[in-house]
């Protein structure tokens, strides 16, 4: 049996091979508890474990973390988001520390949305260290036990060593630019300690199996769980605006017109979602699928439930 | 070279005080040639400020070859005295000097100063160093990620770069780090990129406080 590194429920569930279902919690923009509870009934027994997002979009909402305590006391798995955008490596580290004295396991660590995009446009960024950088901090402080600087994760000269121990998560975006360098840059994470990955939101499915199929050639995917990302479309006026105003996202024609031609988008929407899932599980080397419904957490079970995914495994 | 513009007007005309005796003063070096704070650009205040709805008795105008350097502050110091005020068109560091050297005389400044740049074409400059002490432009073609990166990156290109261009600005702002691969393509030096790049050491730009160089060589 091998070492845990976090002993999550996330973790023992890709490494018994389950296909794991992961979905986005994003918390409330005031200290709206209500908006949560819903959000977590919505989801409970539906996945395997929730991501709580960190200030979106650079917009000021509940931290991740909070989120993420509140969350596991209601019963569900978070995996807490971390950007660079806000926070430089003295804060992170104390976050991560404070996370793990809190009982969280499961960590994503990201770049983060740039601030011109969110409600403080005039804000500072940090960017003290990237994406990259995080998942070394992350890993050295489970695995070496030091922190960023090199000094040991101990109170004091005499006191034992008590490290912060996570799952290490990680983004891709397989249809980025350069597009021939999206595969080296996940490797790159994968180099830097990741453990496993959820993609950006997939509609070109194409791409992403070539995508995929170069992962796989290159033995990523024993190396890395990797958890194909969806968001069900509810409009077709999303699916335009996704095309044109959300940069990364690569949407086919032929998804553009088969919303068109739809009577209902919302169940289309879900319909797609549905095939989707049932495509990449037979994908070789996709370990799961993480579904972002925006703002749209209560179709998340339905999709699990057409997708044959319920009930979700026992994670003891 | 140091890239700087010149404040609105209307700005400038608030700031100034009501004084018998106005300096405006410009600098040969960088804001000459950014078009910023030359000797034109001071004949153009003169003549703005006189015209203006403004109580200043007298405007002069005045160009010096630095005003980052002691040294050309000697020709002016009788000027200088004449003068109640002194409106600087030089870079932040030009008007700094100016007002260590010239204690007591009001130094307003006229230029907002931008970044260290190359002049792209006509009344085009671009960033193109942040000054942060640790070039590693041998790695990255060339091309520096801290400045070129609106995230300033060591290990990109993040997922918003699309069609070469960066997704805070997609139609005026490359992708600093789609540059980086374009050129390492080019040396084929791309395996470059691969390398993960550690946490930079920021005490050596300006979070370790105002920098000083002082070349031990060269002291007297």
């Amino acid at each position: 049996m091998k070492n845990s590194k976090a002993g999550s429920r996330l973790e023992k569930l890709l490494d018994r091979g389950e296909f794991v279902v992961t979905a986005e919690l994003g918390p409330p923009k005031s200290v709206d508890r209500e908006v949560i509870d819903s959000k977590v009934e919505a989801l409970r027994d539906a996945v395997d474990a929730v991501n709580i997002t960190d200030n979106q979009t650079a917009i000021v909402r509940v931290s991740s973390i909070s989120t993420g305590i509140y969350v596991a006391e209601k019963g569900l798995e978070p995996i807490f988001q971390v950007t660079c955008r806000d926070r430089n490596r003295l804060a992170i580290q104390a976050d991560l520390l404070g996370a793990c004295l809190n009982g969280l396991k499961n960590v994503l660590c990201l770049t983060g949305d740039h601030q011109s995009f969110g409600n403080h446009p005039q804000a500072k960024q940090v960017y003290d260290i990237d994406s990259i950088q995080l998942i070394k901090m992350v890993k050295d402080m489970r695995d070496e036990k030091i922190f960023q600087c090199g000094e040991e994760i101990r109170n004091s000269k005499k006191a034992e060593i008590r490290e912060p121990r996570f799952l290490i998560g990680a983004a891709a975006n397989p249809f980025a630019d350069p597009l021939e360098w999206r595969v080296n840059r996940l490797e790159k994470k994968v180099n830097a300690g990741v453990d496993f990955i959820q993609t950006q939101c997939i509609y070109d499915m194409e791409r992403f199996e070539q995508w995929m199929e170069e992962v796989v050639s290159r033995g990523l995917h024993e190396k890395v769980k990797i958890l194909a990302g969806v968001t069900p479309i509810r409009s077709l006026g999303m699916l335009r605006y996704m095309r044109d105003s959300v940069a990364g996202v690569r949407i086919p024609d032929s998804v553009i017109k088969r919303f068109e031609d739809a009577e209902n988008a919302r169940e289309e929407g879900i319909n797609f979602c549905v095939e989707q899932i049932k495509r990449f599980r037979k994908m070789k080397g996709v370990a799961g699928v993480h579904i972002m419904a925006i703002e749209w957490e209560n179709a998340v079970r339905g999709i699990v439930e057409s997708a044959d995914l319920l009930p979700r495994p026992n994670g003891v | 070279m140091i890239v700087a513009e010149q404040k609105p007007i209307g700005e400038i005309l608030k700031k100034l005080p009501e004084v018998e005796k106005l300096l405006v003063l410009g600098c040969d070096t960088c804001v000459t040639v950014c078009l910023a704070g030359g000797e034109k650009e001071v004949k153009v205040m003169c003549s703005a400020i006189r015209m203006a709805d403004k109580k200043i008795g007298e405007v002069t105008g005045f160009s010096i070859e630095r005003q980052c350097d002691r040294e050309f502050f000697k020709e002016i110091e009788a000027v200088v005295k004449e003068s109640d005020a002194i409106l600087s068109l030089a870079c932040g560091a030009g008007v700094q000097m100016l007002s260590d050297y010239f204690e007591g005389k009001l130094v307003i400044p006229g230029l907002n100063t931008h970044f260290i740049g190359s002049n792209e074409g006509a009344g085009y400059w671009l960033e193109r160093c942040l000054g942060c002490g640790d070039c590693m432009l041998d790695i990255t073609g060339g091309i520096c990620p801290k400045t070129r990166c609106s995230k300033g990156l060591m290990n990109g290109p993040c997922g918003g770069s699309e069609n070469g261009m960066c997704e805070i600005d997609p139609l005026n702002t490359e992708c600093g780090w789609y540059l980086i691969y374009e050129r390492l393509k080019k040396l084929n030096m791309l395996q470059n990129m691969m390398t993960n790049q550690p946490p930079r050491d920021w005490s050596r730009a300006h979070d370790g406080g105002p920098r000083k160089l002082l070349r031990e060589d060269i002291q007297p």
